[in-house]
């Protein structure tokens, strides 16, 4: 697992799980499926990514296409260094 | 089956039995929980401008008690409309100003703060509004401040996350502030208090929760709101009033309800819900409307979306272990 994957799992089973260790959060489980993201838990995994890495996070960005898995947003950091 | 080939005729309603239907509940719940009449919040908008006619068409004049909660960010159309349709109803009202309760409790200091975090130079005589944006583009919704300066300028940043929730929970203020004001005579005159919302509201948890969410009876919850200004304009109400468009009016910028949550205006927000919740597909939406079928398709995942996200606001309090011996109602 990458750096950055086990930073953001951190995040998200801290903030999101609130100490449910039983449910499984696989790298390809859906954020949205899973009831963990609505609107104002998408705009915090935003203000966390960008304050965590550093980025700017544009408007156009904020997609279940970067942010509704693991693997996705991982994967979106690391586009956003390269 | 359904269908929505008639477009809006879906929505038409049998307003005289409607109408009855609503006032029988109204005089039913008085009686089953020993109300003796109604306090309702009147802000010129057509839903509570309805909910004041039906109660006194259930209760008679004399049982309601009518009032005006204006505060510095509100319309000045809001107390005048409401003022006109209490003279038309033949209601006395108490008319009162919540500003100095909100500022002395903080509401305008901590939305302010907050607003300053993103425009350093904000005072108080400039404007400001939240908008929503990103979801009818398939992206997750988020949410943008715009400002207004005293000479015009408009400016507009994306909230994060700190920064949206102290707006919010401030403004949130107003309606918790208001409702406090409905109960204290509520609980004055032994009557029970009447919330405003219509279908759209209370199915796309449009409330603040134990604010304008708070009520003892929801009379019109169950109306689109294209039925709404229907009874309205059945029950004959100043037209002032059944031509007045939705605007949240709690934000210092005028702010109409679609863009700070609906995706679509409320005409057509009514028919997609009706839609939704009647089985049709998203392409025959989209024809009726005049959309494309891919926005129709977002338009009821955003329902989907927004039914699961605020599914927080309707709960009641969560008991650990049921108390067998209350019975509520459901």
């Amino acid at each position: 697992m990458t750096e950055a994957k086990t930073i953001i799992k951190t995040y998200i089973s801290d903030n999101f799980l609130m100490g449910q260790s039983d449910i499984d959060l696989e790298d390809d489980t859906s954020f949205l499926e899973l009831g963990l993201l609505d609107s104002t838990g998408v705009i915090e995994l935003v203000t966390f990514l960008e304050d965590e890495f550093k980025i700017k996070v544009e408007d156009d960005e904020i997609t279940p296409e970067n942010l509704d898995t693991l693997n996705k947003i991982s994967s979106y950091v690391e586009k956003k260094y390269a | 089956m359904a269908s929505l080939s008639s477009g809006n005729q879906v929505l038409e309603l049998d307003c005289d039995g409607e109408i009855e239907r609503i006032c029988h509940a109204l005089q039913e719940y008085s009686r089953k929980y020993r109300r003796r009449g109604a306090v309702i919040a009147m802000s010129g908008g057509i839903d509570s401008s309805v909910c004041a006619a039906l109660c006194t068409k259930a209760f008679g004049p004399k049982r309601i008690q009518a009032l005006l909660l204006p505060e510095q960010d509100s319309s000045h159309s809001s107390s005048s409309l409401g003022g006109m349709l209490a003279k038309h109803l033949g209601l006395d009202y108490i008319a009162t100003d919540l500003s100095p309760a909100l500022e002395a409790i903080g509401c305008y200091q901590w939305r302010d703060d907050a607003i300053r975090t993103l425009f350093p130079d904000y005072q108080q005589d400039w404007k400001s509004k939240i908008v929503i944006s990103g979801g009818a583009k398939g992206g997750f919704h988020y949410f943008r401040l715009i400002v207004q300066t005293p000479d015009g300028e408009l400016l507009e940043k994306r909230l994060p996350h700190k920064a949206y929730l102290q707006i919010v929970a401030a403004t949130n203020f107003k309606q918790r502030i208001r409702k406090t004001i409905e109960y204290f005579h509520a609980d004055r005159l032994n009557y029970s208090v009447i919330g405003t919302p219509n279908r759209v509201e209370y199915d796309q948890g449009f409330f603040v929760k134990n604010g304008d969410g708070s009520a003892d009876i929801k009379p019109i919850s169950h109306l689109y709101k294209t039925q709404v200004y229907a009874l309205a304009r059945h029950m004959e109400l100043p037209e002032a009033i059944c031509t007045t468009t939705p605007t949240t009016d709690t934000y210092s910028l005028p702010q109409g309800q679609d863009e700070f949550y609906y995706a679509l205006p409320y005409d057509k927000m009514d028919l997609a819900l009706w839609a939704h919740n009647n089985n049709i597909s998203a392409m025959e939406l989209s024809r009726v409307i005049h959309i494309d079928a891919e926005q129709a398709e977002l338009v009821y995942a955003d329902i989907e979306a927004k039914r699961n996200a605020t599914q927080y606001l309707h709960a009641r309090p969560v008991l650990v272990e049921a108390v067998t011996e209350i019975h509520l109602d459901s």
